[in-house]
């Protein structure tokens, strides 16, 4: 017994050493944190209630906007956009990082000539939700290569830094102590795997951006602005993160 | 017009419980909160939801502010013969949202 107390110990404390990042085998989504019944409210298209903005999105999708609509140059949805939402964020031609809402209102501002939606407006949501859909279950594909690897660090980098009043980082909570309490809620372990999400607290659809400034808020940091470079970074840190993990969207979480 | 999802079978056995998931997309404002600058928003809720089969009321329920938004109301009927079921939603300022599906029973 001794001895497999110090052997614990041993294991422990080289746990501790190569804390930092979750090894690949142990990385679960945050829907295996929620109970059943929010589980099977996710489950099925009929109670979750993603649809009702998976519904918007289709209507939007085919409706003229600006010049045209987004079905004039994509055509179906469900071939072309299938496969996109787990390539973004990513790189455009001109160099700059975009996430999906940014490079939807690309497309509206550049090729449909309509005026960009507001983020975390219904509408936004909804073609995002709608885009996202269409690679539900299929896993991650962000690569770390020239094009995002100097944005991936400093999203890295973010979420390894000590901030706000409580000086705590992401990875203190989402690496180091997933699986435990913090006041009554399990902590995840911060992968994104079904944005935008349905957040019962919320009582309604909402970003990835959203929730990283619930957390921002949390530890009393300033949060970055929507659609800041910082953000992107961030969010494309936990995307590469999550890489060949199961994309949900649109997920429901407590 | 709100956006509201209906699930149940196509098709039914006679005397088969069927089960029947209804989704309406509504904000289900309480009353109960102000804005930042102190003013009162004002109750938007869904009031009632009903259910009829061949024109027979089966489901009915009356819906108050503590209900979360974009309501999912479940409940079971028994298949007894082939029709048509309508839903309908009622609520504050004028709130109206219906909904039909057919069921074949054989």
């Amino acid at each position: 017994l001794k001895r497999g107390a110090i052997l614990l110990g041993i294991a422990v404390l080289a746990a501790a050493a190569a804390a930092g990042e979750i090894p690949l085998a142990e990385r679960r989504s945050g829907y295996e944190f929620m109970g059943r019944e929010t589980r099977a409210m996710q489950d099925d298209d009929a109670t979750n209630p993603g649809t009702l903005w998976l519904l918007d999105g289709e209507a939007l999708w085919s409706r003229k906007t600006g010049e045209r609509s987004c079905a004039d140059c994509h055509g179906e949805a469900s071939s072309s956009m299938k496969g996109v939402a787990i390539r973004y964020p990513a790189v455009d031609a001109k160099g700059r990082l975009l996430n999906l809402e940014q490079q939807i209102n690309e497309c509206r501002v550049e090729k449909q000539k309509a005026p960009a939606l507001a983020f975390e407006s219904r509408d936004l949501l909804a073609l995002t939700a709608y885009v996202a859909r269409q690679s539900r279950g299929l896993p991650i594909d962000l690569k770390m290569d020239d094009k995002t690897k100097d944005s991936l660090e400093a999203g890295r980098a973010t979420f390894h830094r000590r901030q706000g009043q409580l000086n705590l980082s992401c990875s203190q909570c989402h690496d180091e102590r997933w699986g435990i309490k913090l006041a009554g809620n399990t902590i995840p372990q911060a992968h994104p795997t079904g944005y935008p999400i349905y957040r019962l607290e919320w009582q309604g659809m909402g970003s990835l951006q959203r929730r990283l400034r619930n957390c921002f808020i949390g530890v009393r940091a300033e949060p970055y602005a929507y659609g800041s470079k910082e953000f992107a970074e961030l969010e494309l840190y936990l995307m590469w993160r999550a890489r060949g993990m199961k994309l949900e969207s649109p997920a429901v979480r407590p | 017009m709100a956006r509201t999802v209906v699930n149940m079978p196509a098709q039914a056995k006679r005397g088969e419980v069927i089960e029947i998931k209804t989704l309406a997309g509504h904000v289900m404002e309480t009353g109960f909160r102000h804005t930042e600058r102190g003013e009162a928003i004002p109750r938007d809720i869904i009031t009632q939801f009903v259910c009829t089969y061949n024109g027979t009321e089966i489901f009915s329920a009356d819906l108050f502010p503590a209900i979360a938004a974009n309501p999912l109301i479940t409940f079971t009927t028994v298949a007894t013969e082939s029709g048509t079921l309508e839903f309908r939603w009622v609520g504050d300022k004028g709130f109206s949202a219906s909904h039909s599906a057919k069921l074949i029973v054989v």
